[in-house]
């Protein structure tokens, strides 16, 4: 057996790994060049241009769209991280708990079904309770299957974090919301940064569950994207496209930075 | 701090029951019972017991009333499975060595690549499979691409179950590969040279050292891709076209244009129960695997 080079490495494995690369991004560099695209048909190259980035700018059902996403996701947000922080508290940090794993199971439950059952289960409540409001739909939905995303992250930091600095903090005559306020929360800050992160991410970009309950008034990023190509590719979608793939990359980096810096002292 | 603790598991996991209860259990209880309920007149439905809805997956009501066994429906189920089988191999087969290739390089490297694999991940799913359609469509790069070359001239790569299963293998890939590279980043690696220091040779080692070591990992990767691509609804909407359709698309089509409720909570109720076996049995297995290695530790 030669002892040559390292048995740790296989050899063709860094050309796959270059190819995977290249198939991972390849696609979304061709929604960026096509954007650019002067020719009405998506397909064919005639000439450089800025003119669909102006035109997406100016389509209003798209601004409209992005407010419903944004008011949405936003509050979604909040609450999903709000259910999951303190029912990550109760579930690492309490004594006795009662039914903890089943408790467990039942937050991350919409990450153990099919989307399509929770879109269309809520669809069918929702015309039974005879709710109107497409909003309060879209958001009630989307906090229940955001939870669980922001709920691993929680639940990982404070599983991580030793009781010491809260036991310091108590024997310091801090009370419990100021424990909680001053040594508990920015401990497990990056933890919930995270988890409300992915929340919002989830929320976005989610297609199934909004499709199903959208109405008049309700149409979010998503959906409008789907009617968009449903009535043809033009390359104002490839410019749309490429605004939502920039957002993207400017978020994820915002949430990789903020991650490491809380890792790091 | 004591009284916290006492109270602390009640209150702080009220709100989660509250919302799961009413936003998740509540409604599937009442699929559950819509998929027996009779079929209204212009969509919705009535609360008449009638199991119609299962039924209808494996027969047709003929002219006169009578039941004819159709197989329409289990072909769909059929092609669910079969793509979501592909899905989790393709994924497997290439996000191990890329996961492998991560895990060698020095760790400034591995942050940037690990990142470089999630970055796609935030982009949205919608765009990501729009992507290839572009490419993959009628004057798209990949038919021009071919063409130059003389190759599959006017060939349509869309509106089947391979255009679907690119889709699929490309928006479920990241999942695959971030468990199986945070299982391999924990391996021993002495294990390994002892595996060639015994004369094992790559394949041996890779298929009796760093296979079963990694297996959580692998398991994890296949449950977060398996899933999702049971109830892929936007990669055979998109891709597939009408025809070649999923139990996610065919559910959302009952919703939507087609208008059966009790049906589509019918196969609703199937994939729920279909998915719900496969975590069940993996979990087992699992179980299983962890006491074999407990008991030869």
């Amino acid at each position: 057996m030669s002892r040559s080079h390292d048995v740790k490495r296989y050899p063709g494995f860094g050309w796959l790994t270059l190819v995977f690369f290249v198939w991972l991004y390849l696609p979304l560099m061709v929604v960026v060049v096509y954007s650019f695209n002067a020719n009405r048909i998506a397909g064919v190259w005639t000439g450089f241009s800025l003119d669909w980035y102006a035109s997406a700018l100016k389509n209003q059902a798209l601004m409209n769209a992005l407010k419903t996403s944004v008011t949405v996701a936003l509050i979604a947000t909040a609450v999903a991280t709000s259910v999951a922080l303190m029912a990550a508290l109760a579930i690492i940090r309490g004594k006795n708990v009662r039914f903890r794993r089943l408790s467990e199971t039942v937050v991350n439950l919409p990450l153990l079904l099919p989307e399509i059952v929770l879109a269309v289960a809520s669809l069918i409540l929702f015309s039974l309770v005879g709710l109107q409001n497409g909003l309060l739909k879209l958001i009630l939905a989307h906090s229940a299957f955001c939870t669980p995303f922001a709920f691993l992250p929680i639940r990982a930091r404070l599983q991580g974090m030793s009781l010491d600095f809260e036991e310091a903090s108590a024997d310091l005559y801090a009370g419990r919301w100021t424990t909680f306020r001053r040594v508990t929360l920015p401990l497990i800050f990056p933890g919930v940064f995270s988890g409300a992160m992915l929340a919002f991410l989830i929320s976005m970009d989610d297609f199934i569950t909004s499709n199903m309950l959208a109405s008049g008034g309700t149409t979010t990023l998503p959906v409008y994207i789907f009617s968009l190509i449903r009535s043809g590719t033009t390359p104002e979608l490839n410019a749309i496209g490429t605004l939502m793939i920039l957002a993207s990359l400017i978020l994820a980096t915002a949430a990789l930075l903020v991650a490491r810096r809380g890792t790091k002292p | 701090m004591r009284r916290l603790a006492n109270n602390l598991p009640f209150w702080g996991l009220l709100p989660a029951w509250a919302l799961m209860g009413f936003a998740l259990i509540l409604p599937i209880l009442i699929i559950a019972a819509v998929s027996v309920a009779t079929r209204g007149s212009h969509g919705g439905f009535t609360w008449d017991f009638n199991p119609a809805g299962y039924a209808q997956i494996l027969f047709n009501e003929g002219w006169s009333g009578e039941l004819e066994f159709t197989p329409q429906y289990l072909i769909i189920i059929g092609r669910t499975f079969l793509l979501a089988g592909a899905t989790t191999a393709l994924c497997l087969i290439f996000a191990l060595p890329v996961a492998w290739y991560i895990s060698r390089q020095t760790p400034g490297m591995r942050a940037i690549l690990v990142y470089l694999v999630t970055l796609p991940f935030w982009v949205s799913m919608i765009l990501r499979v729009y992507a290839w359609m572009i490419i993959l469509g009628k004057d798209g790069p990949l038919p021009r691409f071919l063409e130059t070359f003389g190759l599959a001239p006017g060939t349509s790569f869309m509106f089947n179950d391979g255009a679907t299963l690119v889709a699929m293998v490309y928006t479920c890939m990241p999942l695959m590969v971030l468990p199986i590279y945070a299982s391999i980043e924990k391996l021993d690696l002495t294990l390994i040279e002892a595996s060639h220091d015994l004369h094992g040779n790559r394949f041996t080692t890779f298929r009796r050292v760093i296979l079963p070591l990694t297996a959580p990992g692998i398991v994890s990767g296949a449950i977060l891709v398996f899933v999702p691509a049971l109830g892929a609804v936007l990669e055979p909407v998109l891709m597939g076209g009408g025809k070649q359709m999923m139990m996610g698309s065919l559910i959302q089509l009952q919703f939507g244009g087609g208008r059966n409720w009790p049906f589509g909570a019918a196969i609703a109720m199937v994939l729920m129960g279909l998915v719900m076996l496969f975590l069940i049995v993996t979990a087992l297995r699992a179980a299983r695997r962890t006491a074999g290695m407990e008991a030869r530790a």
